[in-house]
């Protein structure tokens, strides 16, 4: 069983980076990503405990009426959907109540799931790859999540071929460049580093020339965490991305924005104000094992439309998953996720 | 779309003044607004619902109903309501009766423990105090030898055992320590974990038993969204905290959930953690917190860091000059850089009511870099010119735009301007120091 968790994150993860599935895998494809997606609704049932009650309320209800649609608008808001996206997705509902194709709770639970899944999945998750090397920036605000992250990612790029060199951008926080060795040598990837209170930039710059000279497939770049509101280190953010760019031309092929789920409205200025700074190409969303439900992502997406990537549900190196918005949906606001189907 | 509280008040009820009578439907219309404010802010939604109820009855009572400024009353109350939802006055650390003190750093990942934990030692230090941390986390790649990092930077000694991995031990290992060397607080460093992970709480149960804290310490993420409650209730329930330090509040990050954990737990907010350095943790002022939440800025912040950063001195003697009538352009170079000395403007701008920062946050931004270009301008001058700026050219000008990477125009622009500031002192004559044109 565990195996089978492994081959069936690894066609995800292909899926992800553009890359043909691993041989192994040849199986049935379709058998496969059943699988994977039980695991992946399976770590996210808690999150969908915690906000059950009010949905199970919601989805209980008989009837469709006035009522009802002050729950569900609760019941959005509660998970950090924040008022503009909760409006919208009701007005839709509403919209889909009034032709009379909602009339019960279950049908609203089914619209709901169907209206979240559509909307986060109108860019399908991406990461590609088939650049020399692929320079990946990862960047957010303090304490996201962002080196676990790129330890992981790295984990999974070497476990589908893929030759990772890291760069240590994080020069500030204390023993920062330590936590990342440690993920390096589990990886298996070579670390780029300098002495704390290195130039990031330098670093970056040097991680992207190492990649190019050793024939690296990826380089992933940490980046110190900074408040969005911080204009100096938003500079110096764009410094980075900007040197990465003359070390080599294209570059960064990809910046991902490391999101914590449990993020109310903030996240919304979070993915303003790094856009700004940086090409974000994509959303990481970390932590969903908690009672945290993600749903600022909404909102990020309702308002600049930055796909969701990749999400992190737990601890494990395989608990960080490549993004599925139907299962998102599913887990998060669908009533019977928790029995399985 | 940031509007703040205040403006959205002011535009529901300036077209009701001279009325003389609110109807129920320009209270509900008020209320919607309270609402959306609060939730933008992330308070809680149950919280936001108790919050709306008894604004609305006071709002209903005849303080707002008779006074010819209905806006400023819904205002004042929603603040007094806020203010006294979050306890009022300002809260300290308990110590005990008998060295040493233990406080136990407890949290989610991310939240900001390791950080608080030896900012919270810097603070103790500097009161006189030896504090003693301990690396507990065991679990995060180099977690221990960061907070021994942050102990050097601090000077303050961190008992760790980067070998083991049990929490329990080094803990216990640690309150042995500051017995034998006569350190009286002893601050614990706990790994992050999330409140639903049952093993994970049982083991800091165990820590607790063990060190029998004096306080449990939550520390929370200013930026956390509609969970903070469940997430203090968890740890409120498996560890019974005594406070809340609440970390990284110096981004624009309103804080919603300070409030509601005060109002839901009853447990007080101890320190906010205000930026990336180790003496960045302050006291929790709940009235501060509260204009914070209605995004009616933070004036009394604003002055005690301009008294913390401007040098009185340089200030009197500035000023000095000005009632002489003779502003020099060092002098205008002076008093900018006091500004800056403050933090990054869109900070500053955040502290003063009326600034929503991130509808302003544009302009900010342009306005630092046009400081930069006036510095650069300034700084390309010669001493003469500094002095007497009636001296400065055209070719001078060239010169200064060519010396500064500007241009003449912008030259031109900022002695037209400097120009009319010294008029403006002059009429002025012996009044106090009039504050910079920033726009």
């Amino acid at each position: 069983m565990t195996e089978q968790k492994g081959e069936d994150g690894h066609a995800a993860f292909a899926t992800l980076f553009g890359l043909d599935a691993p041989l192994e895998e040849s199986t049935p494809e379709g058998g496969a990503r059943r699988g994977f997606l039980r695991r992946f609704k399976e770590s996210l049932t808690k999150p969908r405990q915690a906000i059950s009650p009010q949905l199970a309320g919601v989805y209980a209800s008989k009837l469709v009426n006035e009522a009802t649609w002050e729950d569900l608008e609760e019941a959005l808001i509660t998970a950090d959907c924040g008022m503009p996206a909760t409006m919208d997705l009701v007005d839709a509902l509403r919209a889909q109540a009034g032709e009379g194709r909602i009339t019960s709770g279950t049908g609203l639970a089914r619209a709901l799931t169907d209206e979240i899944g559509t909307r986060l999945a109108s860019k399908p998750p991406r990461i590609e790859l088939g650049h020399d090397p692929t320079v990946v920036l990862v960047v957010g605000v303090n304490g996201s999540g962002k080196t676990t992250t790129i330890g992981k990612l790295a984990h999974q790029l070497s476990s589908l071929g893929q030759t990772v060199i890291i760069g240590a951008g994080d020069t500030f926080r204390a023993a920062a460049v330590e936590q990342l060795a440690v993920w390096a040598d589990r990886a298996g990837a070579d670390i780029v580093r300098q002495s704390p209170g290195a130039d990031p930039g330098a670093v970056a710059f040097d991680a992207v020339a190492a990649g190019r000279a050793r024939n690296a497939d990826v380089v992933l770049i940490d980046t110190a965490g900074r408040l969005q509101t911080q204009n100096n280190l938003m500079e110096e953010l764009r410094k980075v991305s900007g040197v990465v760019g003359k070390a080599m031309e294209g570059a960064p092929h990809h910046v991902l924005l490391v999101i914590d789920a449990t993020t109310g409205q903030n996240g919304l200025s979070q993915a303003r104000l790094f856009s700004e700074a940086v090409p974000v190409s994509g959303l990481v969303l970390t932590k969903l094992d908690g009672v945290a439900r993600g749903g600022i992502v909404l909102a990020i997406h309702r308002e600049l439309g930055i796909p969701v990537v990749m999400v992190g549900v737990g601890e494990a190196v395989e608990d960080l998953q490549p993004f599925d918005a139907r299962a998102f949906a599913d887990a998060i606001f669908s009533p019977d996720s928790g029995s399985g189907e | 779309m940031f509007d703040t509280l205040s403006d959205k008040l002011q535009g529901i009820f300036s077209g009701l003044r001279g009325r003389g009578k609110l109807t129920p439907a320009d209270i509900d219309k008020a209320m919607r607004g309270i609402r959306l404010s609060l939730l933008e802010a992330d308070v809680s939604l149950p919280v936001v619902k108790q919050l709306t109820t008894a604004i609305k009855e006071r709002a209903t009572g005849d303080e707002v109903m008779s006074s010819i400024t209905p806006d400023q009353q819904v205002v004042r109350i929603v603040n007094e309501e806020l203010t006294r939802l979050m306890g009022g006055t300002k809260v300290g650390l308990a110590m005990a009766p008998s060295p040493p003190t233990v406080i136990l750093m407890v949290g989610l990942q991310g939240s900001g423990k390791t950080t608080c934990t030896a900012k919270l030692a810097r603070l103790l230090l500097n009161d006189g105090r030896a504090p003693l941390m301990v690396a507990c986390d065991v679990y995060r790649p180099a977690a221990m030898e960061q907070l021994a990092v942050l102990g050097a930077q601090v000077g303050v000694p961190v008992h760790m055992d980067t070998g083991s991995t049990d929490p329990v031990a080094i803990a216990r290992g640690g309150i042995a320590l500051a017995k034998r060397t006569g350190r009286d607080v002893v601050i614990v460093d706990t790994a992050g974990r999330l409140s639903i992970d049952d093993a994970m709480m049982a083991e800091l149960v165990a820590i607790r038993d063990t060190v029998k804290p004096t306080s449990v310490v939550l520390v929370v993420d200013a930026m956390t969204g509609q969970t903070a409650v469940e997430v203090a209730s968890a740890f409120d329930a498996a560890v019974q905290f005594d406070g809340v330090v609440l970390s990284k509040l110096d981004g624009d990050a309103r804080g919603g959930a300070a409030l509601s954990i005060r109002a839901v737990t009853g447990k007080p907010i101890l320190f906010v953690g205000t930026g990336e350095k180790v003496d960045a943790l302050e006291p929790f002022h709940p009235d501060r917190m509260a204009s914070r939440i209605l995004g009616m800025g933070d004036v009394l912040s604003l002055i005690e860091k301009a008294e913390q950063t401007v040098d009185v001195d340089d200030a009197k003697r500035i000023e000095e000059r000005l009632r002489g009538g003779n502003l020099t352009l060092d002098d205008f170079l002076e008093q900018l850089q006091q500004v800056r000395k403050m933090g990054p403007l869109g900070q500053i701008m955040g502290m003063i009511p009326g600034f929503s920062k991130a509808a302003k946050m544009k302009d900010v931004e342009v306005d630092e870099r046009r400081i930069d270009r006036i510095e650069a301008i300034i700084n390309s001058m010669t001493m003469p010119e500094r002095k007497r700026a009636d001296i400065i050219n055209g070719s001078r000008r060239r010169r200064i735009a060519l010396g500064s990477g500007t241009t003449v125009q912008e030259v031109n622009q900022l002695l037209a301007q400097f120009k009319q500031m010294q008029k403006l002192m002059k009429r002025m004559g012996k009044g106090g120091m009039p504050s910079l044109p920033m726009g």
